[in-house]
């Protein structure tokens, strides 16, 4: 049994310990927000916070997650005033087209944002390079992030 | 109105027409017995009974539309949305001749019934071919101003007032005297009315709603990770299931040892299909790990030797076959022999993958007496005759509650994964989702075609074409997909568009087409189809024409873009919105392109530097767009930037091969797409316009490669005829 703090609650869930974080999430917590796509951590969509940090949840096995560490998920990450700036700046730019990737890609927005506080054009490209997003909203992301950035 | 529904109205019984006008909801929720969940239109919309069928005609009204007591107005959407933001704009136009506002409008998945649903340029019930606003935007806006004209009458008769003394407005009914009536109190009265004949729709200068830049319907949802795709949806007792296909097609099962795999914690089952072994676990991670566990023997049937050299080879000795004339004018062997000078040209398309985002998933559930669906499709009617072949249910026993998809791109035009998912589904008696892994999906996918096409073309002294020969090889989709769809003499209406119609004038003409399915490989729609295949090979050679004849690129489309003048404005503006006319420094290019697709007009512009390495440096990338009057000028714009660049990074980067007759590539590693520090910022500019809606889901797609090779060639001298332009060694800097 294993106790994981997801978004400031403890959940104890008996589980593999190989079993990634993501499964965990979707399939025994119904957490569905995060979402998977390659499960190789190439596209992102899988983008969760631990302890504040952008992690890929495909590819971290939960025994990996120390006791204590916070995970954050898309679920609660407008609860803090940087992630409702951001969810607020993809509705006001119009992010969204299927929508399947921007979990993740308002997740690794965040973090980045957290790091860097004023990313311009460079911090993005290497903040936001390991999401895929195959409707490529691409200019509308980067539009987003700056207004939240260069506010 | 139409004729056909007018005349058909006034045929109807009163309950007959209660129904068909949907406008009391109440009419047509009908209490039957629900086998499944008694949740959703769809289910219902199965388990009529035949007194009590909803609509039993192509009225578009009530096919489309219906108000609750509680003056909810719900539009059933013949079109999935996936990302377009088709139904934030078929709300817009239902809002528009309703009177009522955006957030007053839901929206409901349209069930399978070709009858009503069916699109009416497509041929069948579809969301493709970026035909959804064009096949609905009468229909749907008739429809609404139908109801609106409804509710005044019913208005009115309540008062004893004319109904020219009435109007309505947001959601109600104003009268003499200001009294009011929520659309709501007056349903009832209004379903008893007969649908009106004449229904004028509003003139473009009175829009309230059309044309402005509102925000779509589905995106809060999709921010905050409440949206359900099909991957998230969650049925009691529901388990996950996985699958491994033979790597080749037409391959088969010989044996499975699952020994292994059943002795996974969490692993409840496995499922043996002709060609493929599910495993079904409590999670994904239990059937992930059962799969792998799974020591299958196939047989891999006879496409087992064939890599992608063979199928090249086989497309290449095609040329030698006649084929289907496509398009023929003049006397082009005369006109060749005749001209100036001769050119020719051979370009090459590779097979590309979807790689939606979301990959397959279908939730099912087989009983003895029927089977339900939840699933993200394009095709309603296909997954379900899919899923009732594969679950051994007649088509009416089969319920799909269609979804959001996650990316569909074409894939989802395809019920392939649905019937597997059936097919599993009908081994245990519980509901299991299917969802595919990324390596299945990228490895058993059904491919863009791999096209090869050549051209000859002869100019006259001042370099203007005079003879235009153009041959096309490549597998026929409509083929496979809809054969009744095509003639005896194989020709394919997709794989010769924009080539069979040149809008260039282009005096002795000659097009063929010579269908060459590929073995190993099986071809379906990918975004942009046709016109994606023949924008890239015309606006090539165009432009080698253009350079032969030792004139501008612009200005020699201009001269022979004559006969249509909303193509000569886009070039226009593209080109001044790119300053075409300054000259950039060595090492820089511009190129372009230019057509009608999908019923809109596109032009093109990319300007890049490419460096001593070969780095491509993307510095501006103008999309000009003339597709006749815009529901909601944001989507177009999004479509623009979001179609451009999904054709950017095919062009840049992807082609799929063949080895020992499967696929080479399997996840995002070794088939790349276009990331953030790749990708260029789009401009776009659209010009107004009060023509009929065109497409724009698909157009920005089909015109991106012939303006990248265009601007590789003016920078660097050297021409790509061959897709990727990552083959030759470019890359993106």
């Amino acid at each position: 049994m294993l106790t994981l703090n997801i978004n400031g609650a403890d959940h104890q869930v008996d589980v593999p310990d190989d079993m990634p974080l993501l499964w965990v999430l979707r399939d025994v917590l119904g957490m569905t927000g995060t979402k998977y796509g390659c499960g190789i951590a190439q596209c992102g969509a899988c983008t969760v916070h631990l302890d504040g940090t952008a992690v890929r949840a495909c590819v971290l096995p939960v025994s990996n997650i120390a006791q204590g560490q916070k995970i954050v998920t898309i679920e609660a990450v407008g609860k803090s005033d940087l992630g409702k700036k951001v969810q607020d700046a993809w509705l006001e730019h119009e992010v969204v087209q299927c929508g399947y990737c921007q979990s993740g890609q308002i997740m690794s927005a965040v973090a980045l944002l957290t790091q860097h506080p004023d990313a311009g054009d460079a911090e993005i490209d290497a903040g936001m390079s390991g999401n895929v997003c195959r409707c490529c909203t691409y200019t509308r992301i980067r539009g987003a992030i700056k207004s939240v950035s260069q506010a | 109105m139409t004729k056909n529904v007018s005349a058909h109205a006034v045929s109807l019984s009163r309950r007959k027409l209660l129904q068909a006008s949907g406008i009391a909801a109440g009419g047509l929720l009908l209490a039957t017995a629900l086998p499944f969940s008694r949740r959703s239109y769809a289910e219902q919309y199965v388990n009529k009974g035949p007194e009590d069928a909803p609509l039993d005609t192509p009225t578009a009204l009530g096919a489309f539309l219906r108000i609750g007591h509680d003056g909810q107005v719900t539009l059933i959407s013949p079109k999935i949305e996936m990302g377009q933001g088709v139904q934030t704009g078929f709300a817009m136009m239902v809002a528009e001749e309703l009177n009522v506002t955006l957030d007053q409008v839901r929206v409901q998945e349209a069930p399978p019934d070709e009858k009503l649903y069916g699109d009416k340029l497509l041929g069948f019930q579809a969301t493709g071919g970026s035909s959804s606003t064009r096949s609905n935007w009468q229909p749907l806006r008739e429809a609404a101003a139908a109801a609106r004209l409804m509710l005044i009458q019913a208005a009115a008769n309540q008062w004893g007032v004319s109904p020219e003394e009435c109007r309505a407005e947001n959601g109600k009914v104003i009268g003499p005297g200001n009294r009011e009536l929520v659309y709501g109190a007056l349903v009832d009265a209004a379903a008893k009315l007969p649908v009106p004949e004449n229904v004028p729709l509003k003139k473009p200068e009175d829009y309230k709603v059309i044309g402005q830049p509102l925000r779509r319907l589905d995106t809060p949802g999709k921010v905050n990770g409440s949206a359900k795709f099909t991957i998230d949806l969650q049925l009691p007792g529901m388990k996950i299931a996985t699958v491994n296909a033979c790597p080749v097609v037409g391959g088969t099962l010989v044996s499975v040892d699952d020994s292994r795999a059943r002795a996974v914690p969490g692993v409840r089952d496995v499922v043996k299909l002709d060609n493929a072994v599910a495993v079904i676990g409590d999670h994904m991670w239990a059937a992930l790990k059962g799969l792998k566990a799974l020591e299958i023997q196939w047989d891999m049937g006879p496409n087992a030797g064939i890599d992608s050299a063979q199928i090249e080879r086989a497309l290449h000795a095609a040329f030698d076959r006649e084929g289907a004339i496509a398009a023929e004018a003049g006397d082009i062997n005369k006109a060749i022999a005749g001209a100036s000078s001769k050119i020719e040209a051979e370009y090459e398309m590779p097979f590309l993958a979807h790689a939606t985002l979301e990959p397959m998933t279908c939730v099912a559930q087989v009983r003895e007496d029927a089977c339900e669906l939840w699933v993200g499709t394009q095709v309603p009617v296909m997954a379900q005759q899919a899923a009732a072949k594969a679950a051994g249910l007649p088509p009416e026993k089969v319920i799909v509650n269609n979804q959001l998809i996650g990316g569909g791109f074409g894939r989802r035009l395809e019920a392939d994964f649905i019937a597997q998912a059936a097919a599993i589904a009908k081994h245990v008696d519980y509901p299991i989702k299917l969802v595919w892994t990324r390596e299945e999906d990228t490895a058993h996918d059904l491919y863009r075609p791999h096209y090869i096409d050549r051209f000859s073309a002869g100019l006259d002294a001042n370099g203007m074409p005079v003879g235009w020969s153009h041959t096309i090889v490549g597998a026929s989709v409509m083929a496979r997909f809809a054969p009744a769809a095509v003639p005896p003499n194989g020709l394919d209406a997709d794989a010769v568009e924009v080539s069979n119609k040149p809008i260039y004038k282009l005096p002795n003409l000659k097009v063929r087409y010579v269908p060459e399915a590929p073995k190993a490989i099986l071809n379906s729609w990918w975004r942009g189809v046709g016109p994606l295949h023949g924008a890239y090979v015309m606006e090539s050679f165009i432009d080698e024409l253009a350079y032969a004849a030792k004139q501008d690129p612009v200005d020699y489309r201009m001269k022979l873009l004559g006969d249509h003048p909303r193509a000569q404005a886009v070039l226009k503006l593209a080109a001044e919105k790119a300053n075409w006319s300054q000259k950039l420094p060595t090492g820089h290019g511009r190129g372009v392109a230019v057509q009608e697709v999908f019923g809109s007009y596109l032009a093109t512009v990319v300007e890049m530097q490419v460096d001593a390495q070969n780095g491509i440096h993307i510095t501006r990338l103008i999309c000009v767009a003339d597709c006749g009057e815009v529901t909601n000028p944001t989507s177009v714009h999004s479509q623009l930037e979001g179609g451009t660049m999904f054709g950017l990074s095919a062009a840049l980067y992807n082609e799929i091969t063949i080895k020992d007759g499967h696929v080479e590539q399997s996840n995002f590693h070794d088939y790349r797409q276009l990331r953030m520090s790749d990708a260029p910022p789009v401009e776009t500019h659209i010009i107004p316009s009060h023509e009929v809606p065109g497409g724009i889901g698909e157009a920005g797609t089909a015109m991106i490669a012939p303006a990248l090779v265009n601007a590789l060639y003016a920078a660097t001298g050297k021409r790509i005829r061959r897709l990727p332009v990552a083959r030759a060694g470019y890359h993106v800097a």
